[in-house]
């Protein structure tokens, strides 16, 4: 085993995301960071891939020849990304059957840097209680700012958490009228640095669209956040579905990049959690419990 | 090696740097600050994270009164950075304790000055009168302050009234390891420049200059620009020679951990009927006809944050204790201002406080309680007030007005003269809706008026003499209002309370049965065995002293539960309020 900069085992043994493959020009060489360590990936537009750590004779942008290469790091390609792992990943990648759906449009919304640790960014998009704040007149709107009561339980089962009969008041909800509505949240933290949520789709009652973050750790405070998109829209052009989720990104990262201290602090009394706090509670003790410590400023035990 | 003393007074900005509404981004010795100015003058020195989630509060917002939060839109009070209202919940009043940590402001020399753990004074400098003096615009510097301090004595400059000048000559009058005193003199002009260096962390500094004398126009901007210039370019030596050296590692302030309760769900704290607070009557004034007005300021330190609705109790020097709504607008945080009214069957109260009490007296009071929380979300609340029922809602109605919450205050009085506190109503503007001399007739039709259109998200607040708020519950009900969009306050309880029964009470979490008896309330039962309960009018009124109900069924005698949540079974007002079972079962 090569030695790693990180030794959190439980994040060395997870799958993570370090590109979405509609992006990656195929048969040349990328390069990346994954927690601290640098790597090269390729695709070859046939469905193959690799990644590799960084070596002086493959550098970026030059051709290269997948099946050639010694040394691979584990792969998967799954949900139009590529991921890879520094540990010993398990077989599957969580779930996400809407994904097989073939009436919906998957998209890479965004990948965006942010100067954070995972753990603030996976709070963030769990958290309603800021929509009428800073994602004011669009996902919120003041003075319609109570976050109702819901219900948050970790799954033995699934080793998951999962928040529902998540509801919070979007003006706008949907394009058939102009007043607002309660929209519906469901919340899923299948693995500590990627979080799926569902919302009520405005275009089919019975359906709900999917919006998952997936977080590639660079290193213990800062992130590439890779934004998946799988909703129902057959009328807007790509530009202006993941234009609309860049404008929700853009306006969370000044607030990401201003808290203090980046990483994630896991003893309950280092912040003031509330009720609409729920569901960041169960991630803060879910993280403790796993005994996760990169990214997160671990409890005093 | 940079002297680490958390007990020196530093400058952290100059009193320039706060101009209205703004938060400034301040730093000593590693330790970030959210420095700002209130409208009135006061000056906050926080650190820079709210409680909540760590984000900086110098990318909040200064509304004059209080910072907000950008992240969830928390608010917090001028003075005493309490926090005052939570979004997330709009119906809840938030822990008292939930207050970020302050640092101490002195505001000398054009600067401000602030110090972890403050010792003694500011520094005295030698020559520098307060006021007329120019403070140069502060120059940060990657560099130790020390070493900053040592190169600033060979600081060479011209004095104000020869700027043009070269010939000047410069001596140090006093140098120490963070400030150096020059004087520069050519012909007849004389410049004192006293140079502060701030220590902002271990490797970067900012040098706050301050000159005697005061320059205007023209020449003030060429004063500036001279200096400019010079730091600039010792800015740029003092930096070169520290590049050379390695660079010490950065300090790491210790952020406090927040009080245990906070790390639970917020609960009431509990605590009888306490009178912790000293306050002197700073003011005692006619407020209206009837009506007496006091200001009371702490005789030391800050008062406890206060929510709009809150209020406190007063003891009174007759041994009498009395609750007196704040009517402060949001930020006012320097005294509490009360109104009371002189009661014709005073029991001694009122008489007291408007005949006895004098300004300067000290009088002892309650920390604020908040049974009448204001909620926030609505997209209109109106404001229904009665007489002396103007006071809870005159705090809720400025609260709003200065967030720009869409509201009506009703104000019902006999004459115009009775109407308190016009210098608070006028703020108001429009939202102030005077009804004067009406009947009890024309009081019902007016009502009806002002509660007809009921919406979804509309909340009515009510508080005045027990007969018009009946009359005003009565017709919210009929125009379709429900009951958890009206709240209300009563100023006593008027029921004529039975207590003749005798039952029992088990007190679920304590592992403790007692036993009421006639002529004996639940809450003395209680305090007799020990249990601290927190109570404030104990007549029923205020909710202070609610209790949650697990079995059994209440004799509810108060005015402060409404229809639905008597009906529900599950709470009781523990002052007055008995069983009609022979059982009671509470959640205590």
């Amino acid at each position: 085993m090569t030695k790693t900069r990180c030794t959190d085992q439980v994040i060395l043994d997870l799958w993570h995301p370090l590109a979405a493959l509609s992006e990656v020009a195929a048969g040349v060489v990328v390069d990346t960071v994954l927690l601290e360590e640098r790597l090269s990936f390729a695709i070859d537009g046939e469905g193959n891939a690799a990644v590799w750590r960084d070596r002086a004779d493959l550098a970026e942008g030059s051709p290269v020849d997948i099946a050639v290469i010694s040394g691979k790091l584990p792969l998967k390609l799954a949900y139009g990304y590529i991921w890879t792992s520094l540990g010993n990943p398990p077989a599957d990648l969580f779930p996400i059957p809407e994904f097989d759906e073939v009436d919906r449009r998957k998209l890479n919304a965004a990948t965006f840097g942010v100067n954070v640790s995972a753990p603030r960014a996976i709070e963030n998009f769990l958290d309603m209680g800021h929509f009428p704040y800073v994602h004011t007149d669009i996902l919120g709107a003041e003075p319609h700012t109570e976050v109702k009561e819901y219900d948050v339980e970790i799954s033995v089962d699934r080793d998951e958490i999962l928040a529902t009969r998540c509801r919070f008041f979007q003006p706008m909800a949907s394009t058939a009228s102009d007043g607002g509505a309660d929209v519906d949240y469901i919340y899923r933290v299948p693995h500590p640095y990627c979080s799926v949520l569902y919302k009520s789709s405005p275009l089919d009652e019975s359906r709900l669209d999917v919006i998952a973050v997936f977080l590639q750790p660079i290193d213990q405070e800062h992130v590439r956040a890779h934004m998946l998109l799988c909703v129902l829209d057959e009328d807007n052009e790509d530009k202006v579905i993941k234009r609309f989720q860049q404008t929700i990104f853009g306006q969370d990262k000044p607030i990401l990049e201003n808290q203090f201290p980046k990483r994630l602090p896991l003893d309950p009394r280092a912040e003031t959690p509330i009720r609409a706090d729920k569901s960041a509670i169960a991630y803060r003790r879910w993280l403790s419990q796993k005994g996760v410590t990169y990214g997160v400023i671990p409890a005093a035990t | 090696m940079l002297d680490l003393a958390k007990s020196r007074w530093h400058p952290i900005a100059a009193a320039h740097d706060l101009p209205l509404r703004h938060v400034f981004h301040g730093q000593l010795l590693g330790r970030e600050f959210a420095v700002w100015r209130a409208d009135d003058g006061y000056v906050n020195i926080w650190e820079n994270r709210c409680l909540h989630r760590g984000v900086r509060l110098s990318i909040g917002i200064n509304d004059g009164r209080e910072l907000k939060c950008q992240y969830h839109g928390w608010r917090y009070s001028n003075r005493t950075a309490g926090c005052t209202y939570i979004p997330a919940h709009p119906a809840d009043a938030p822990a008292r304790t939930i207050t970020n940590r302050t640092f101490a402001a002195i505001e000398r020399y054009g600067l401000v000055w602030s110090a972890e753990e403050p010792q003694g004074e500011v520094p005295e400098v030698a020559g520098l009168a307060e006021g007329r003096l120019l403070a140069l615009r502060g120059i940060p510097v990657n560099a130790p302050a020390d070493v900053v301090a040592a190169r600033l004595k060979g600081y060479r400059f011209q004095p104000s009234g020869r700027i043009d000048g070269s010939a000047a000559k410069v001596a140090v009058e006093a140098a120490s390891t963070f400030s150096v005193v020059l004087r520069s003199s050519e012909a007849d002009a004389t410049t004192l420049a006293v140079f502060f260096v701030q220590p902002v962390d271990s490797n970067r500094s900012v040098i706050r200059g301050v000159l005697d004398g005061q320059v205007e126009g023209a020449a003030r901007l060429a004063v500036l620009r001279h200096h400019n210039e010079l730091l600039s370019r010792l800015r740029l030596a003092v930096e070169a020679e520290a590049a050379r050296e390695p660079a010490p590692a950065p300090l790491e302030p210790v952020i406090e951990r927040v009080s245990p309760e906070l790390a639970e769900m917020p609960e009431e704290s509990k605590h009888g009927r306490k009178a912790t607070i000293r306050v002197e009557v700073a003011r005692k004034w006619l407020a209206a006809d009837g009506i007496a007005g006091f200001e009371l300021r702490p005789i030391k330190g800050l008062l406890p944050t206060f929510q709009p609705g809150a209020h406190i109790d007063v003891h009174l020097p007759n041994g009498l204790i009395r609750q007196y709504s704040i009517t402060n607008g949001p930020g006012e945080s320097d005294s509490y201002v009360i109104g009371v009214k002189l009661e014709r069957d005073s029991k001694g109260g009122s008489t007291c406080l408007h005949e006895t009490v004098r300004e300067g007296d000290v009088l002892a009071i309650s920390e604020p309680r908040n049974n009448f929380p204001l909620r926030r979300d609505s997209v209109k609340t109106i404001f229904i007030a009665g007489g002396i029922g103007i006071t809870p809602l005159l705090a809720m109605a400025q609260a709003l007005n200065n967030q720009n919450l869409v509201h009506e205050l009703h104000y019902f009085a006999q004459n115009e003269a009775q109407l308190a506190f016009p210098e608070k109503t006028s703020t108001l503007g429009a939202s102030l809706k005077p009804h004067l001399g009406l009947s009890p007739d024309q009081t019902g039709a007016k009502l009806r008026e002002i509660l007809s259109g009921y919406g979804p998200d509309k909340h009515v607040y009510l508080c005045g003499p027990g007969p018009m708020l009946e009359a005003a519950r009565h017709i919210a009900a009929e125009m379709g209002w429900p009951e958890t969009a009206v709240h209300f306050e009563y100023f006593k309880n008027t029921n004529v309370i039975d207590d003749s029964t005798s039952f029992e009470v088990a007190l679920a979490r304590s592992c403790m049965t007692l036993t009421v008896p006639a002529g004996k309330t639940i809450l003395e039962v209680m305090r007799d065995a020990g249990i601290d309960m927190p109570s404030s009018c104990e007549q029923g009124a205020c909710g202070t002293c609610l209790a949650t109900v697990i079995e059994g069924e209440p004799d509810h005698q108060d005015v402060y539960l409404n229809d639905a949540e008597r009906k529900s079974g599950t709470k009781i007002m523990t002052c007055v309020s008995r069983a009609k079972s022979a059982r009671l079962v509470l959640d205590l």
